[in-house]
């Protein structure tokens, strides 16, 4: 993003305008907070994969789930098949594991806590109350507050550092811990389902994840209830050279119901990181989940130095009749986006939606989309995708429909829009439609176009600045995916819209 | 890929030898020769072939292609084309016009390809060559390599008479590969009509360059003869202002491989490919498309219609590349599938890849039965139920079938399909 330096100063601007503009035109996340942090050594091996599960002080049996992983991975090799182009990842020159020393044992009070990982969760924009639950000060997660009604997981660097309101979520019967507390407290679950919708050997990238994975959240709600809160997720990296791999586990049992959000920041380096996530969700009859994402993983300077190469696999198991799982996501950071959030649609009436905003800035490139697959009879699919592209950025939607020959009676709707700003990006639709049965309908659509020179005259025209008559026609073309986002999202995900958007035009 | 997993016993062998001493063409042989041996012979793994399993097409031995008793040869006669006859790839004089036409010169490969000179050199292998900068196409390239017939046609004027290509198949096993090359120079004219199954293995390359303010009509109907294989290619290169059009009908045929491969060089050219099959049984049609603008204001569009049942494959794989300084462009592209039955599928990979941002670019793809509701106010009118459907499927494809300008082969067509879908109530 090149506003301030470069930005031409029109008449009628004056200089408090222009410094605004800079400000905002930063990624706002980049700093990095300097907390004493305990690594382990660099590289993945045997020795390192055993020390991550010593550290969560992690059962046996999950020990070896580890080590079979790794022993896989070895063998496989990085998929190139995306339209993505990045610098070879030395995978044994990363930092496989990081937390922050304070959090070796228990702080009592706030006063014990490191007051640079309180400052972290104030600029991220996280309450005192909740800072303390996070910071893990013991007794705060049980107080009850009244006017928040969200549950968070923060994950700082490897380590999930604090739930909050636990109690009012155990009363419902609800879990909702990090994953190293599940596999200590809920081994039966987690044997259970860990792994079951995506396999160890999945991809390259999963299967590393299934061997590494040092932290993440874990959610099951009970058959019949209704979660009583969104529950929430905030994951960041902050150590430099470490890659960061969490990996989520969603369980909604018969009839049950939950919305899930996910944040992510990372600080600004001039080396790329990686991040490589496994989300797994299993939704059983009658249950529905709701997973949204907003992506702000610190997506590089304006010349393509640093970012985060995220590379994430996301899967949802509709197993049970009449079963929905949602996927929402907004993806503005990250250098590299390797993400496509995935619905099995096994039960019969079961349904499966994926609404996705990607913006891809700068030197960003983005290839992202989901995967349907209908097993069941009478499934139904939506996608809804909205690419935007500025800068010299690539961005791809990768996507599939399968109907299988069972499936039928299904339907598949598709819409794929994608929006070029500026002449140096591109814009990419890949989909692959499959259909195996007659009684299933599929249609797909996608069309590519620029900003409407009308439109934005139109707001030009009406005192609109022009990057601002950019960010409201952008608003308007993302419209559809916005409002399926939980509204304090769908705010947060607007402004987002527009800041990653500074500087694309003029 | 590397050349060891290919070196099967079973497959087609490449050997360099064989195409040199070849005349004015030894050096774009040589190159292709040198392009199978780097990218090796399709195989099924490869993301390009990803659903069309190659391996009929590139082994050794041809599988038997029974014969039909009836003949596509006189089915454009109504537009009193000039005929030119190939049987199982082997020119006829007998069966043929005399190969002259006012405003064009048509020659056969196998009769100057040991000259040393001639103008094709330019041309042949060129734009073939073009089409594997974005994805191998080894078929083609072999077809380059050892290709010993074909016409080569320069177009100078606006030719109104068509030439009308008849391909004959009387021997069962017969492996056929044909190369034609077609120059239409500026303002020039010409519609190429092509007809029948041509052999129980058929690789052909036609390359095309319309220049500018030229225009070429293409319309080809694959012959009837079920078990045939076929893999066709077509290149093309379109210079400002200039028009490209090509619709192709595939009734029948066990596997058909149509690809097509257009690059528009020049502003305000406009490219329409299109293409019309209907299939029944173990039939498998794949349409390869790939379209690259590369120069300013210009069309293009790609409609494939495709009906299908008793487990018959529809394939589409089409691509829109817009090069980043291809402003104004205007991308269209629509593929759709019926399906009549529960066993037949239809698989398609509908690419959008636009690097210029002055652009209109859409594709749309759907798949689906016949309308309950339209089938139902028809019979509920006193049709029967075949012939409804029949017209359903009819009005299905006439979406395809009217990219065609001239009216006299778009009822040619028509009839075609009309039959077709007769015979099979």
């Amino acid at each position: 993003m090149e506003a301030g330096d470069t930005l031409q100063v029109k008449d009628g601007v004056d200089q408090e305008t222009i410094d605004a503009v800079k400000e905002v035109s930063t990624y706002k996340y980049g700093w990095d907070t300097d907390i004493e942090m305990e690594y382990a050594p660099k590289g993945v091996n045997e020795d390192i994969v055993k020390l991550i599960s010593e550290k969560n002080l992690e059962p046996e049996w999950m020990t070896n789930w580890r080590l079979e992983a790794l022993e896989r991975w070895k063998k496989m090799t990085e998929p190139k098949w995306a339209m993505v182009d990045y610098p070879e990842i030395d995978f044994q020159d990363q930092y496989y594991y990081a937390r922050p020393k304070s959090m070796v044992e228990k702080p009592k009070s706030l006063d014990e806590v490191d007051p640079k990982l309180l400052a972290t969760y104030e600029k991220l924009g996280i309450p005192l109350k909740e800072q303390m639950i996070l910071a893990g000060v013991e007794g705060q997660a049980d107080k009850p507050d009244g006017e928040r009604k969200v549950a968070v997981d923060a994950v700082f660097d490897s380590v999930s550092v604090g739930t909050t309101f636990k109690s009012e979520l155990k009363k419902a019967g609800v879990i909702f811990c990090s994953i190293s507390e599940a596999i200590k407290e809920h081994p039966e679950l987690v044997k259970k389902y860990l792994g079951s919708v995506v396999p160890v050997s999945d991809n390259f990238y999963a299967t590393l994840n299934s061997a590494v994975f040092s932290d993440g959240s874990f959610v099951y709600i009970p058959p019949g209830v209704k979660c009583p809160m969104e529950l929430s997720t905030y994951f960041r990296i902050n150590a430099e050279n470490t890659g960061q791999f969490e990996r989520t586990l969603i369980i909604a049992d018969k009839g049950s119901y939950v919305s899930y959000l996910e944040g992510c920041t990372a600080p600004k380096r001039d080396t790329a990181q990686l991040h490589a996530a496994v989300v797994e969700i299993v939704v059983e009859e009658d249950a529905e989940v709701k997973y949204s994402t907003v992506q702000n993983w610190f997506p590089g300077d304006e010349n393509g130095n640093g970012g985060i190469y995220n590379f994430v696999t996301k899967r949802a198991d509709c197993r049970g009749d009449r079963a929905k799982v949602m996927w929402t996501q907004v993806e503005t950071g990250s250098a590299v986006t390797w993400k496509y959030p995935s619905c099995i649609l096994r039960g019969d009436e079961s349904q499966g939606e994926f609404y996705s905003i990607a913006i891809a800035n700068n030197h960003q490139q983005a290839d992202t989309g989901t995967k349907m697959l209908h097993l069941g009879k009478n499934t139904k699919s939506r996608i809804v995708s909205k690419g935007i592209s500025a800068g010299v950025a690539q961005n791809t939607y990768r996507g599939q429909v399968n109907m299988h020959p069972r499936a039928k009676n299904s339907r598949n709707y598709t819409q794929c829009d994608s929006l070029l700003i500026g002449d140096k990006c591109g814009a990419h639709t890949v989909p692959y439609i499959e259909v195996k049965n007659n009684s299933s309908r599929v249609e797909h659509e996608a069309t590519t176009s620029k900003v409407d020179d009308d439109q934005l005259f139109y707001c030009r025209q009406r005192g609109m600045g022009e990057e601002e008559a950019v960010a409201l026609v952008v608003n308007g073309f993302c419209k559809d995916v916005l409002q399926a986002l939980p509204m304090e999202f769908a705010m947060e995900a607007q402004q987002l819209v527009a800041i990653s958007l500074e500087g694309s035009v003029g | 890929m590397e050349m060891s997993k290919h070196n099967t016993d079973a497959e087609l062998e490449v050997k360099k030898s064989t195409v040199l001493n070849s005349g004015w063409s030894a050096k774009a042989r040589s190159d292709a020769f040198d392009r199978i041996a780097k990218s090796g012979l399709p195989t099924a793994r490869d993301e390009y072939w990803k659903y069309t399993n190659p391996k009929t097409l590139t082994n050794k031995i041809v599988e038997k292609a029974s014969l039909v008793t009836e003949h596509e040869s006189d089915i454009f006669k109504s537009v009193r084309p000039l005929k030119i006859v190939f049987v199982d790839g082997k020119f006829s004089p007998e069966k043929s016009d005399k190969l002259m036409l006012s405003g064009l010169s048509i020659e056969r490969l196998d009769t100057i390809k040991k000259l040393d000179l001639h103008w094709a050199k330019e041309l042949y292998g060129r734009y073939e060559k073009l089409g594997q900068l974005s994805v191998s196409r080894p078929l083609a390239a072999y077809n380059t390599a050892y290709a010993n017939e074909g016409l080569i046609i320069h177009v100078t004027d606006r030719v109104e008479r068509p030439i009308n290509i008849i391909y004959e198949h009387e021997n069962e096993y017969s492996d056929v590969i044909l190369h034609h090359v077609i120059k239409i120079d500026s303002n020039a004219e010409l519609t190429l009509l092509e007809s029948g199954a041509a052999a129980a293995r058929l690789n052909q390359v036609l390359e095309v360059e319309v220049n500018e303010d030229a225009k070429f009509n293409h319309i080809r109907v694959l012959g009837r003869d079920h078990e045939r294989r076929a893999a066709t290619h077509i290149f093309g290169e379109l210079s400002r202002c200039s028009i490209f059009k090509s619709f192709t009908l595939t009734v029948n045929g066990i596997l058909t491989r149509n690809e097509c491969f257009l690059n528009i060089a020049g502003d305000d050219a406009m490219a329409h490919i299109s293409g019309a099959c209907v299939g029944d049984g173990d039939f498998h049609h794949d349409d390869t498309v790939f379209v690259t603008h590369d120069a300013v204001g210009s069309e293009s569009r790609q409609v494939f219609k495709k009906v299908l049942r008793n487990g018959a494959t529809g394939v589409f794989q089409g691509k829109i590349l817009v090069k980043p300084d291809a402003q104004k462009t205007d991308g269209y592209q629509i593929s759709q599938s019926l399906l009549l039955d529960d066993d037949s599928q239809f698989l398609a990979k509908p690419e959008l890849e636009i690097y210029a941002d002055d652009v209109a670019c859409s594709h749309g793809s759907t798949s689906g039965a016949i309308d309950e509701d339209a089938l139902f106010y028809l019979t509920s009118r006193g049709i029967s139920k075949p012939v409804a459907i029949d017209m359903l499927t009819m009005a299905f494809l006439a979406e395809a079938v009217d990219e065609i300008d001239n009216d006299n082969l778009k009822d040619v067509i028509l009839e075609l399909l009309s039959g077709w879908l007769e015979r099979r109530r």
